[in-house]
């Protein structure tokens, strides 16, 4: 499937590809469709500084967007950058300093089971079987045990781990953990899914995995996901839209339309839309000169360093 | 290496990165108790280690030796040499090691003894009353110093508020030695027990509210906010997320407390009228009774160390989450009815 044009080395890769503007007509007609779709979240002129006076960081300046109905929106941007700041404001762990969050158009004060959280760390309660993980939320919402169990258990099905309803999380993998933990957040039906690297911690091979589950489950639950990474590949992978945010105050730098057509699949990694997009992404998060600086370092070569390696 | 075995078998026999094995951790842990054992017996048995004193068997001309005397090994030869000088008839005589320390054996032997020989006067308790009086203090005390400290421990850990109110003066008073209180604890509780469970109280409370506050504190925020997150609030995360997160940690710091507790048993018995097991090693000791001085100290860490492990053993139990293996183990008294069910881990396959 690699595109012959990419083989030879010397003709540069922008030259090749698409512009990551240029939508195909379905993708378009998607995203026509998909504006006209209830607001559910709306960042509105968000700031977050830290400290005070004179001496106060800004770690974020004058954030907006929307996130739609059923949509799957991905903030990428670089380290630093606040994107971690911006999730626990939405999810009401931290406050902000200006600006608001609105939930249907309720501003956002606290945290609270309409926005459900996934975690980077595991955050499953290991005193839990994995059955009372997914039945927390909805015992603290006061459903009768009974009801709750049988919430949960369709839950767990859900996520494919019936069969591990009565285990401790200590004897789950990783990437079970991540998806007990999709699940207690999804069994409360929040408006929205807030996801913050959840697969960060993950080995490769079981985080596109994780990937591919996550949007089998978005795809058949009445779900709305915002979804942080670094990652880029995973954010053209999963998103319908990607919030790019720079740092140093963190903003959103762009907000780009996703060109690569539904249903994804891991073949369009290499596709002209993906690869478009992903240029578009590196472009953003590492501008040109800093991304040659990036990897060198100011190291002579030793003189006992006998064969040239490169 | 011997040939037959692998050329993997690693040769960390120090232990630097890796566990033993758990037969060698077993022997290993036996040993730590036969070498001390083996030391003392060396020091009892073997008549040219130390015995520093002589043990008359005949006095000879020696006007002030008398039979079954003891006297230091330096006086016998000194009062020989003059008897060889005056060609008087020397004293005769076999070396020994001080009264006050006793062989093995007959510690041993005092370990029956001691529960069967009645007390010399009349009134005076049998060492397993006086064994029983010591543990009913140290529960008392531990007790009382439990209802108040874990709960105060808890909310100090979970809430920054009564961390403020009360933390600085309690590491103030924990400084304050338990035993200074002793003379003001009698003035105000008599001479009987009351006394000596404050002594326990005192010594124990204050480092048990810092201990499980610090315990408390030290649960991962990222669980109370994952609570909330799922709709937790209130009193509803203290109850079903931070001391779910914490009463392993509680657990086994209560056991390390209860150890300190023992610590100022002695100190609470010699308060007001002396009791106990204190009372019992005071009067074994005035009797020069050795063997039943050491048998009833080593009671004590007979009693401490299978307490701890009987809570250790407890806590599996109470902990079903806290197993190290993967799988559940084997079920234990209540999971026999309650069993969770153990699991394969490995990754289920994308369906």
């Amino acid at each position: 499937m690699t595109p012959p044009e990419l083989t030879p080395p010397q003709v540069p890769l922008r030259d090749l590809v698409p512009d990551y503007r240029e939508l195909s007509p379905e993708v378009a007609a998607r995203f026509a469709h998909l504006r006209e779709r209830p607001v559910i979240l709306s960042i509105r002129g968000l700031e977050k500084s830290f400290g005070h006076g004179g001496s106060a960081a800004r770690a974020l300046q004058d954030m907006s967007f929307d996130v739609h109905r059923r949509e799957f929106v991905c903030i990428v941007g670089p380290s630093g950058c606040g994107k971690s700041t911006l999730v626990r404001i939405v999810a009401g762990l931290d406050e902000a300093t200006g600006g608001a969050v609105l939930l249907d158009g309720q501003e956002v004060t606290g945290p609270g089971p309409d926005r459900g959280m996934v975690f980077q760390g595991y955050t499953l309660f290991p005193w839990l079987t994995v059955r009372r993980n997914v039945m927390f939320g909805l015992r603290e919402r006061g459903q009768p045990p009974r009801a709750a169990e049988a919430t949960a258990q369709r839950w767990l099905e859900m996520v494919g781990l019936e069969g591990f309803a009565d285990a401790y999380p200590h004897e789950l993998s990783g990437g079970m953990k991540q998806r007990v933990a999709i699940a207690r957040a999804l069994a409360n039906q929040p408006r929205i899914l807030i996801m913050d690297e959840p697969f960060g911690a993950l080995d490769a091979q079981t985080r596109a995995q994780m990937q591919s589950y996550l949007l089998q489950i978005w795809k058949n639950v009445e779900v709305t996901i915002l979804f942080i990474t670094h990652d880029l590949d995973e954010a053209a992978y999963l998103s319908d839209r990607v919030v790019v945010m720079g740092a140093n105050p963190g903003r959103v730098v762009e907000t780009i339309e996703n060109p690569v057509p539904r249903p994804r699949r891991p073949d369009q990694f290499i596709s002209r839309s993906f690869l478009s997009l992903k240029r578009r992404l590196t472009e953003l998060i590492q501008p040109h000169d800093e991304a040659e600086d990036a990897g060198t370092l100011p190291i002579s070569k030793l003189t006992d360093a006998a064969d040239t390696v490169e | 290496m011997a040939t037959g075995k692998p050329a993997a078998a690693h040769r960390d026999w120090l232990g630097l990165k890796k566990e033993p094995p758990p037969r060698r951790r077993f022997a290993l842990a036996v040993l730590s108790f036969v070498l001390p054992l083996a030391l003392w017996s060396a020091i009892s048995y073997v008549p040219w280690l130390w015995h520093p004193l002589v043990r008359i068997t005949s006095a000879g001309d020696v006007e002030y030796f008398s039979t079954g005397m003891e006297v230091p090994r330096a006086n016998f030869e000194r009062e020989n040499q003059k008897a060889a000088a005056e060609k008087t008839d020397p004293a005769q005589g076999y070396r020994v090691n001080p009264p006050y320390l006793p062989p093995p054996h007959a510690v041993a032997r005092a370990f029956v003894t001691a529960f069967q020989t009645p007390p010399r006067l009349p009134g005076e308790p049998w060492l397993y009353q006086s064994l029983g009086h010591s543990i009913r203090t140290i529960l008392w005390g531990f007790i009382a110093s439990s209802i108040l400290g874990v709960p105060l421990g808890i909310l100090s850990g979970a809430y920054r508020l009564f961390s403020w109110i009360q933390e600085p003066f309690i590491e103030f008073f924990r400084y304050l030695p338990a035993p200074a209180f002793a003379a003001l604890c009698v003035a105000v509780l008599g001479i009987y027990d009351p006394p000596k469970i404050a002594i326990i109280f005192i010594g124990t409370f204050f480092q048990q509210v810092l201990v499980i506050a610090n315990t408390v504190r030290r649960v991962d925020p990222t669980f109370v906010e994952a609570a909330q997150t799922l709709g937790a609030s209130g009193p509803s995360l203290l109850w079903r997320v931070v001391i779910p997160a914490a009463v392993v940690e509680i657990y086994a710091d209560m056991r390390i407390l209860l150890g300190w507790a023992w610590t100022y048993l002695i100190v609470a018995e010699v308060v007001g009228t002396m009791s106990g097991i204190t009372y019992f090693i005071n009067q074994q000791a005035r009797y020069r009774n050795f063997p039943n001085v050491y048998a009833a100290i080593a009671m004590i860490g007979i009693i401490g160390l299978s307490t701890d492990f009987a809570l250790a053993w407890l806590g599996r139990w109470f902990f079903p989450w806290k197993r190290a293996s993967r799988r559940v183990a084997k079920p234990t008294g209540l999971q026999r009815v309650r069993r969770p069910k153990g699991v394969p881990t490995r990754e289920v396959k994308a369906a």
